[in-house]
């Protein structure tokens, strides 16, 4: 009350009526849009965004139905089709092995979102707890937790993959630890960054005032409050996610043959470039598509969750 | 009867490049039950630390000594997770800052009703019910969808009301009010204060009020504790002290008040400078600054002594009649 002057041993102060005058303007405030309201409705203004989440859906939903929409059999080899160019019964040809393309990229949408969901959800079950903690925490728990992490990212994204990979054993599974591991400093760094801001902000020190305990403090006050920049790097994320699965299998390291996805494909086919390109441009073109698909949506939920957009 | 609160011979340090800092030296005071304790000095004098460590908010590198009792018992011995279970139950802290204090992601009603889930083991629905309860209790209107609201759709003064109703959810013996009001208009901050002495006569709470207006205190402090440079130089019933000072930083905060002279005429103030506590001087720290200071202030701290009943100073000259008088 710097601007009221003191009143040593003075009369008391005049008592404020001031509950009428708050109750008019109450009328005219409408009742709370939940943020989470407000990002879905930013979201679906953005055109590219719901362009690219219709695209993933899209895929989700072949991934799930493969069985039912699959004109072949995946596996089912055949000499009397090798290698045939693109026609009415199969649209995207047949491979070295006269099986189907289009029905192994299909049923390799599976191997790959599968790759790139679980993955990512890997990677923040992993980072986001430890981010939480080193940030909070601080100290020696910080120093350790951050120089791990910075050590990870100081190797290029994919010889680390590739090098743990190797490691654990060419599987999908492996292939999908490995590359949970290798994306989590990401979103170490992320909420640890988060975590040392909200750290500092009155509401924690609120929080800490209520006697809620350390780990509640973590996981229900600060965590909600860094889900949107969580959510717009895991979407990214997880289109990285799915050129390393490609890669990985590519290599030999993830999906093991004859099982199909988009990146084992490709290492099947790049032998018959010049002869049967089909089989390098369809599963291409997809992988193409669902990561371009994975990054639209990213940069329309970081619009939509951007604090500093429109106050409508 | 035990008073809310007792602090006897608070002490704090804090380590900064190797060598401790005595931040508090003895601050004892007390707040009886459904009374206001108004703790007022300069900033840094120590007023909003002496809260944090009753509070047990201090940062780990704080060496809290001596006593602090909290309706008889001993707080400073718990352990960090007993202290913490104390928080927001038996007692609770009000910040000054009502803009920032509330978590963006939570509507109002779910912060009162996180103290009553706390504490008080209320599931979802039945502590939302009695947060709303508490919303109208602080004169809140149309709570229940306020309640509903969140931080950003409320004003200052709203959401200073929605802080209280959180502190006091679960009925604490010992509400702590640090500087309140200073981040709120005038007229709003009126209202903030007369709602806090409505709740305190309601719930029987103490209060201890940390401020450095002096406006404030005279209108809504029963005690006043003066704090300077980590001691307390005087504490009096809030008349007592405002009519009669006992102690020099006492009478010269009073002179510095503004409101008393002239307009356009300078405003009184104190000379010099608080001391660094990294380095304080060894007598009454005030003795730099004292226009009535002898040779024993400079070389012997003066302890806290009565002087009238319930009125003590930490000044050797005090009582102070005539030696304000002749300056």
């Amino acid at each position: 009350m710097g601007t009221r002057p003191g009143r040593p041993g003075g009369a008391a102060p005049p008592q404020f009526r001031t509950i009428d005058a708050m109750s008019a303007t109450a009328a005219a405030i409408p009742a709370g849009e939940s943020p989470t309201r407000r990002a879905i409705r930013r979201f679906l203004r953005h055109r590219l965004a719901v362009f690219g989440l219709v695209v993933v859906l899209a895929f989700v939903l072949v991934a799930i139905l493969a069985p039912l929409i699959a004109p072949y059999d995946p596996l089912q080899t055949s000499w009397a089709r090798i290698r045939k160019p693109p026609s009415m019964e199969h649209w995207f040809g047949t491979d070295e092995n006269g099986r189907d393309v289009l029905s192994r990229v299909i049923w390799g949408a599976r191997a790959s979102m599968m790759a790139g969901v679980v993955s990512v959800l890997g990677a923040l079950l992993i980072g986001v707890p430890l981010g939480l903690l080193a940030g909070l925490a601080g100290g020696w728990t910080d120093a350790l937790i951050s120089r791990v992490a910075d050590a990870m990212l100081s190797v290029p994204f994919l010889i680390l993959a590739i090098a743990l990979a190797a490691f654990l054993g060419p599987a999908l599974e492996n292939a999908m630890l490995a590359i949970a591991i290798t994306a989590s400093p990401v979103f170490v760094r992320l909420s640890r960054g988060m975590a040392l801001d909200a750290k500092s902000t009155d509401w924690i020190e609120a929080a800490r005032a209520l006697g809620n305990p350390a780990w509640r403090t973590a996981f229900v006050h600060v965590l909600p409050n860094i889900i949107p920049p969580l959510l717009v790097q895991a979407t990214l994320a997880i289109a990285e996610a799915i050129i390393a699965e490609a890669a990985l299998s590519f290599l030999g390291l993830g999906q093991q043959p004859p099982n199909p996805s988009w990146g084992s494909m490709l290492n099947s086919s790049q032998r018959f470039l010049t002869q049967a390109p089909w089989l390098s441009i369809f599963p291409g073109l997809t992988i193409m598509v669902v990561v371009l698909a994975f990054n639209l949506m990213g940069d329309g939920l970081r619009d939509a969750l951007d604090p500093r957009a429109d106050k409508t | 009867m035990t008073p809310a609160l007792e602090v006897i011979g608070l002490t704090l340090d804090f380590r900064q490049d190797g060598r401790a800092v005595r931040v508090l030296d003895g601050v004892s005071f007390r707040v009886e039950q459904g009374r206001t304790l108004a703790i007022v000095g300069e900033s840094g004098c120590g007023k909003s630390v002496t809260s944090l460590a009753v509070m047990g908010l201090l940062p780990g590198t704080a060496r809290v000594g001596g006593a602090i009792r909290l309706g008889g018992r001993e707080l400073t011995a718990l352990s960090p997770e007993e202290h913490r279970r104390l928080r927001g139950g038996e007692m609770a802290m009000i910040f000054q800052e009502p803009m920032t204090s509330l978590n963006p992601a939570f509507t109002a009603g779910e912060q009162v009703a996180e103290a009553l889930r706390l504490h008080q083991g209320l599931d979802k629905a039945a502590a939302f019910a009695e947060a709303v309860r508490m919303l109208d209790r602080v004169r809140i209107p149309d709570a229940a969808r306020r309640a509903r609201q969140y931080p950003h759709q409320l004003s200052g003064g709203m959401r200073q009301r929605v802080m209280i109703a959180m502190a006091l959810a679960c009925r604490p013996k010992l509400l702590i009010a640090d500087e309140p009001t200073t981040a709120l208009d005038v007229t709003v901050q009126a209202q903030i204060l007369a709602l806090l002495d409505e709740m305190k006569r309601e719930t029987g709470t103490a209060v201890v009020l940390v401020t450095h207006d002096l406006g404030v205190v005279a209108d809504h402090a029963d005690e006043v504790a003066v704090m300077y440079a980590g001691r307390i130089a005087e504490q009096a019933p809030a008349a007592t002290l405002f009519a009669r000072p006992e102690h020099p930083y006492t009478a010269g905060l009073l002179g510095a008040a503004p409101g008393e002279g002239e307009r356009g005429e300078r405003l009184a103030s104190i000379e010099g400078t608080v001391p660094d506590l990294r380095n304080p001087p060894p007598g009454c720290r005030f003795a730099p600054r004292c226009p009535f200071a002898v040779a024993r202030c400079e070389a012997e701290a003066p302890p806290l002594a009565e002087v009238a009943p319930g009125h003590v100073s930490a000044c050797w000259r005090a009582p102070l009649d005539g030696v304000l008088e002749a300056a």
